[in-house]
């Protein structure tokens, strides 16, 4: 394949609880948020998402119809799904340092005992607890 | 739009035995239906009545729009054990289907040779997954509007079940055909259905959108309550009891607004299972869970 060949693939977590359709949504969003996909690019078409997951046809319509409703893709009748819109914006170029301080806290949070698990509950609490003061 | 399937009191009595009782359904088109329940529970009945296998007992069922036997060219139907002709090869199987249905989509044919499946093999030693994908194949290129599958993963190991269902939908989205298909399996059909039909004793216990029903159903759990003081809003299809806790598996399309409820959202699984624990009288030996039928 040549240049085409840019496209994301979707994997399905059976175990997280959230919808199928609701996980290809956000894998999308994850996708422009990290820079994968750009204004332009082309989803993978309905028959290559249900081929590939073996997933119901509607799901994945009902995705990129919520996808379409916010604005971030166009369906183009006869040709596809394209991205209108990226959501990177600035912030992709703080990902860098924002990752190497993120790393040497997890390095001292292993070196203090802390578990996997416990520097997930860590930070997911503190993650809710500095949102809920923002909001205040 | 005209339903694919409808029911109306429909039931089938074999000897004294009634394999399906009352049985009331309305399908709309362009869904992948997925018919669930146990061994036994008269799936496979509903599916013969369908295709007009069988006579019904009492009711009646109309398949797109008409009697069963009137709409044959338009539905395409593959029986338990996807069953071919083990003494034909697959280039025979094809050529029959060509000659017996006169909307036959040759290019649909040619997916045997994509699935690598050799024409001068005969049927007879094919393996389960490779009999099943020309069955398929036989359902598709007759390019029916309807395709009802009778446990058609049934018998297949995880991988061909998985390659099974994957062909299966890269044909609903090619072809725009709704598809009804009977399973005891949830798993199987979490994914690649939209509708379920829950049947469990020879009577339908739910049928819908998966994502309707979903929405909802929901699991209270919290103090002790009987289920006449829950909001005539809520539905009780199961409910438990300890001396202190009540769990409650309830159907609402209203807002849960009791704060002393735990709400939690469910699984397909856990909704065909409810619904086919509701079914089924108290056990004696699990005095917890009280029914309410």
């Amino acid at each position: 394949m040549n240049g085409v060949w840019l496209m994301i693939e979707f994997h399905l977590d059976g175990r997280s609880g959230v919808s199928p359709y609701q996980q290809i949504v956000q894998q999308v969003r994850n996708a422009l948020r990290l820079g994968l996909l750009r204004k332009g690019d082309q989803l993978p078409t309905v028959k290559d998402v249900v081929a590939a997951l073996a997933i119901n046809p509607n799901t994945v319509l009902k995705a990129y119809r919520e996808l379409e409703h916010e604005g971030l893709v166009q369906a183009r009748p006869g040709r596809g799904t394209f991205v209108t819109r990226t959501l990177t914006d600035n912030t992709l170029a703080a990902h860098g340092p924002l990752r190497q301080d993120l790393r040497r806290w997890l390095a001292k949070a292993r070196k203090a005992g802390l578990d996997d698990e416990s520097i997930e509950a860590l930070f997911l609490t503190t993650f809710r607890s500095a949102a809920l003061e923002d909001l205040a | 739009m005209t339903p694919v399937l409808q029911a109306r009191g429909l039931g089938k009595k074999y000897g004294r035995r009634w394999a399906l009782t009352d049985c009331d359904l309305e399908v709309p088109a362009g869904h992948v239906v997925g018919l669930v329940g146990p061994n036994g529970a008269g799936k496979s009945t509903l599916l013969n009545l369908s295709v007009g296998m069988l006579t019904p007992s009492a009711g009646s069922v109309e398949v797109l729009g008409g009697p069963p036997g009137a709409q044959q060219a338009k539905v395409g139907y593959v029986a338990q054990d996807a069953p071919t002709y083990a003494r034909l090869s697959v280039a025979d199987h094809l050529k029959l289907g060509a000659k017996l249905n006169p909307g036959w989509d040759h290019a649909v044919a040619r997916r045997i040779q994509r699935l690598g499946l050799d024409p001068k093999q005969k049927a007879g030693k094919l393996s389960g997954g490779q009999r099943a994908q020309l069955a398929l194949t036989l359902g598709l290129a007759k390019r029916p509007d309807l395709l009802i599958l009778d446990e058609p993963v049934a018998a297949l190991d995880p991988l061909a079940r998985r390659e099974f269902l994957q062909d299966l939908m890269e044909a609903v989205a090619e072809q725009e055909l709704s598809v009804v298909l009977s399973s005891h399996l949830v798993s199987d059909v979490e994914r690649s259905c939209d509708f379920v039909i829950v049947l469990v004793d020879s009577r339908v216990q739910v049928s819908g959108e998966i994502d309707t029903l979903l929405a909802t159903h929901f699991r209270l759990t919290g103090p002790r309550r009987a289920a006449k003081d829950l909001p005539g809003d809520q539905h009780v299809v199961t409910e438990s009891h300890t001396d202190v806790q009540s769990t409650f598996l309830i159907r609402t399309e209203k807002p849960i607004l009791d704060p002393a409820w735990t709400v939690t959202q469910l699984t397909l699984e856990d909704l065909v299972l409810a619904y086919m624990a509701s079914s089924v009288p108290a056990q004696p030996e699990r005095p917890v869970l009280e029914v309410q039928r």
